[in-house]
């Protein structure tokens, strides 16, 4: 040991960080680990994949995000919690791997003219994992039991189309009072206080799953620990460690139990996103949560084919405090600050994962909705800082008495970037003397909604469901979700006609109308839409993209390892093109897309895709007209 | 050594104890609920209905004062509830789970602290002012300055993507995915204890009585084993109470890096969620730690050091 030794770390440190900074293609930014390359996916003629290039061992590693809240389905809420649920529970209605809803636990179901009843046909030979029989009772005690309000459920918000179920959930009817009815043993019946087309979505909510009244009243509020838990989906739980791992086994009673391939699936709750990136490149994960904003560069050079980044349904945005000066009146002003924002330069060089910069509140690709474009949105960046600079001075104000302003938002790298951004576009084109302040989350929340002390504001919403009504329902002043909105907005009466229209096509409008009316009162500062971004093993296929980001384990399947007929050597990673061809042989959609195929045309493309594959032989029987499309339901944030 | 002093000495502090942890309790107690927001706030505020039904599981539409009486009669019984972020486990199951994770990685990296910190120190005292004793020194001042989040990236990355030999993180009991998280924990540790051990080493070895021993003809070694050690130890033993409650309750920093399931994330994850009951069962938790922790190492010292005893002096 000499003295030179720490200097020696010293530099190597200081090497490490230079070769990190620089985009240069240095040796030591390059990944030293080898990954193994999958065989070619090979489709037997009804479209499942060859038993010849299956790996021996089906098990699947997914990277989850935080510790699951819990796994009682009725209690679920966050994201963690209903990946899992998806998997160890079945609704009514399911989710192809496209995302699209098809036929789950009932057959087929029909819906009355008035689009407020609907009728569901149970398949008769399903089971839970127990062995009961699946019957129409379990809906009707798990519906009843989510909507009780001793059972205290946040997600139950998911219940409220319902009929009587605000009341339900009010203490004010008994539960039995719920919109639900058996007709018998395999039917059942659901009211709704309204068209409501999003409906079947909802159902693949685990809000809405049934649970097996045997089971909880044996367990109570432990039924859904390891060993107790019984339920009706494609896997069953086999283990749950606390922050380590859930671990779940195939059910072999489920209803397609024979074309289920993966045996065993294990959730990893890894709350840092760069633990998540080493433990994926060390061979510890097959399937990322997320990725880190910071390392898309590097992600995207070296694992081009394992970096996955797919639209998904969410929205960015500010949003001005209505409630306190300098934003009560003085609407030019407002649309002053969001014309001075170049969102291009927020995607491409702060978050930098194909975000799509947006005018808008709803998200582009939501169920063939097009959203609302004001003028400016077709402006070039020039045009819309010149009529920036115009209204800003309209508003009264100039570079002698420049607007002072705060951009508040919760602690986050990404949120302080975009802030930092923001603030120095509006100095740049308008002379704003804009001061950031971050907060920790629930300090933000407060006083978001107390509209006391904030001026400027960060604001995100992700679906719960695949309809554009989820994102204009925000901005109702009564029964709103969030206290973004401070006053009415002008929409709140179209909001209620879309409540009760049954017709698409003038449904869509109203919605349309509604967004406009938002939109032209520069109540908020869209910024750009939501992806997902994860690292995903090119052994780990049969899922698809979709805008929900919903991907259930029982369509997933791994692929053999190549044999290593040409060790590759330990320096060698980045994997040649010419292994992983897209295999011809794929009749449906491709079971997984690249970075390349991002664009916004790709949302759009989404209502096209065929629902087939694992359900073809049922056709749900549907009367209503606007019932004849699938919907897609979502989560909380 | 006075069995019945000690005695007496003890029970008085375990009774202290009682007091200690009330005022704890009540500061923590209101503390947390001074705090903005609230568990059930979210990006998606729940309709009013919904919040009714939370709020009346929980207890939270009580009025505060009957909050905390109820919360003390509960603690009594030593339940310290339901979680509220973690729904289908209590705050028990969960420091039960959690701590012997964090005793574990926190209890080994002390030991591995202490036997590598203790002899590095004792080398360099013993060839002060050489080569050898700065170039220790150096690295140990580097050891202390180095924070866990850049040592623990730079572990993970060599040993574990590039080399494969070890775990990138994850959790089972076994002693490979051990290995990086109780060296990375112990790396500061070792540094810290190195240099107290040689500073202490240095002083009682110019002190008379190791001169007399010399004197005596007493070969080095059993003048270092038999007399010099144990004093010499006496700063790192005092130093080893409130480091060994703050490595076994957890650290954060490494349970998020290496994904550990110890308790220190549940503190921390709890504050930010305001999962009321989970941090109030943790800060119990770790006060009760820490004030057993700090009695060990009194006793301890009583134990080796001849200055301090337990019993009646006249």
């Amino acid at each position: 040991m000499t003295i030179a030794l720490p200097i020696r770390i010293l530099l190597a440190s200081s090497f490490l960080l230079l070769a990190a900074c620089g985009d240069s293609g240095s040796d030591f930014s390059r990944p030293r680990e080898t990954r193994n390359q999958p065989v070619e996916l090979v489709l037997l003629e009804d479209g499942r994949p060859h038993p010849a290039v299956l790996a021996e061992e089906q098990l699947v590693r997914r990277g989850n995000g935080e510790e699951p809240q819990t796994l009682d389905p009725h209690l679920a809420e966050g994201v963690p919690s209903t990946h899992i649920l998806r998997d160890l529970f079945e609704g009514l209605t399911t989710e192809s791997p496209d995302g699209d809803v098809i036929p789950g636990a009932a057959a087929r179901w029909n819906i009355s003219r008035d689009a407020r009843t609907y009728t569901f046909y149970l398949r008769r030979d399903s089971r839970w994992s127990n062995g009961d029989p699946l019957i129409a009772e379990d809906f009707v005690y798990g519906l009843r039991r989510s909507a009780n309000p001793e059972t205290a459920s946040n997600s139950a918000v998911m219940l409220l189309p319902i009929q009587n179920a605000r009341e339900v959930l009010a203490g004010e009817l008994p539960a039995e009072e719920l919109g639900i009815s058996l007709l018998d043993e395999f039917t059942l019946q659901i009211t709704l206080t309204g068209p409501t087309p999003y409906f079947l979505g909802m159902l693949t909510h685990p809000a809405t799953y049934p649970v097996n009244r045997r089971n909880v009243e044996e367990f109570g509020d432990q039924f859904s620990r390891p060993g107790k838990l019984v339920s009706n989906g494609a896997f069953v739980l086999k283990s749950w460690k606390p922050r380590v791992s859930i671990e779940l086994e195939k059910n072999p009673l489920f209803r397609e139990a024979d074309q289920t391939l993966i045996e065993r699936v294990v959730y990893l709750p890894i709350e840092e996103l760069s633990t998540e990136v080493t433990q994926f490149r060390s061979g510890g994960l097959d399937w990322t949560n997320e990725v880190p904003n910071n390392q898309f560069k590097w992600l995207q050079r070296y694992y081009p084919d394992e970096l996955i980044i797919s639209p998904w349904m969410g929205s960015y945005f500010f949003g001005f405090n209505l409630a306190t000066e300098p934003f009560v009146e003085n609407p030019e002003l407002r649309q002053a600050l969001i014309l001075a924002i170049d969102r291009q330069v927020i995607t491409e060089k702060v978050t930098q994962f194909g975000e799509q910069p947006s005018f808008a509140l709803v998200p582009r690709g939501i169920d063939g909705y097009v959203p609302f474009s004001p003028e400016y949105a077709d402006w070039t960046q020039e045009q819309r800082n010149e009529e920036a600079r115009r209204l800003y001075e309209l508003a009264g104000y100039s570079s002698d008495e420049p607007l002072r302003v705060e951009i508040r938002y919760n602690s986050s790298e990404n949120h302080k970037k975009i802030a930092l951004a923001i603030a120095s576009m509006w100095k740049q084109v308008l002379g704003v003397n804009a001061s950031l302040v971050n907060e920790e989350f629930r300090v933000f929340l407060q006083n978001r909604a107390q509209k006391a002390i904030t001026q400027v504001f960060r604001a995100g919403w992700i679906s719960d469901y695949n309809d554009p009504y989820s994102f204009l329902e925000i901005f109702r002043t009564g029964r709103r979700r969030t206290k973004l909105s401070s006053r009415n907005c002008g929409c709140d009466a179209i909001l209620d006609e879309v409540g009760t229209e049954r017709v698409r096509a003038r449904r869509e409008r109203l919605m349309f109308e509604a967004e406009r009316v938002l939109l032209s009162d520069f109540v908020i500062i869209p910024i750009y839409t939501y992806v997902t971004k994860r690292l995903v093993d090119q052994h780990l296929r049969g899922w698809q993209n979709n805008v929900m980001d919903h991907h259930l384990t029982r369509y997933m399947f791994m692929l053999k390892t190549r044999e290593p007929e040409a060790e590759v050597p330990a320096a060698k990673v980045e994997p040649e093109p010419e292994l992983v061809p897209e295999p011809e042989l794929v009749p449906e959609p491709e079971p997984q897309q690249g970075v390349n195929d991002v664009p916004s045309s790709e949302i759009s493309d989404d209502e096209d895709m065929d629902v087939d594959g694992t359900s073809g032989e049922i056709q749900a029987e549907v009367e209503a007209e606007q019932a004849t499309r699938t919907r897609k339901e979502g989560k909380g944030l | 050594m006075n069995q019945e002093g000690i005695l007496r000495h003890s029970a008085t502090r375990l009774l202290g104890l009682i007091p200690t942890l009330l005022v704890l309790i009540t500061i923590a107690f209101f503390l947390i609920r001074m705090a903005p927001g609230g568990p059930f706030d979210s990006e998606k505020v729940l309709p009013p209905e919904i919040r009714a039904n939370l709020d009346a599981k929980y207890h939270l539409d009580e009025p505060l004062m009957q909050q905390y009486f109820r919360y003390l009669g509960q603690i009594i019984t030593l339940d310290f509830g339901p979680s509220f972020q973690y729904k289908d486990w209590t705050v028990n199951e969960l420091i039960a789970r959690g701590f012997p994770v964090s005793l574990t990685v926190g209890g080994l990296a002390m030991l591995l602290a202490f036997l590598v910190g203790t002899s590095i120190g004792i080398t360099a005292a013993l060839r002060q002012n050489t080569a050898m004793d700065y170039s220790i020194m150096g690295v140990a001042m580097l050891g202390i300055s180095i924070p866990n989040f850049v040592v623990a990236p730079l572990l993970i990355l060599v040993l574990a993507v590039y080399q494969g030999w070890l775990p990138a993180g994850g959790w089972d009991w076994s002693i490979q995915r051990m290995i990086l998280p109780v060296v990375t924990l112990a790396l500061p540790v070792i540094a810290y204890i190195a240099r107290l051990t040689r500073g202490s080493m240095i002083e009682v070895l110019h002190s008379n009585y190791i001169r007399t021993a010399r004197a005596k003809g007493l070969p080095g070694h059993l003048v270092i084993r038999r007399h010099a050690l144990k004093p010499a130890l006496l700063p790192v033993i005092s130093f080893m109470g409130p480091a060994t409650a703050g490595l076994i309750t957890g650290s954060v920093v490494i349970e998020r890096i290496y994904s550990i399931p110890g308790l220190g994330s549940y503190f921390v994850q709890g504050a930010l969620n305001r999962d009321y009951t989970l941090v109030m069962g943790v800060v119990i938790f770790y006060g009760v730690i820490i004030i057993l922790l700090n009695f060990i190492v009194d006793l301890l010292y009583a134990w080796m050091n001849p200055k301090i005893r337990y019993d009646e002096v006249q």
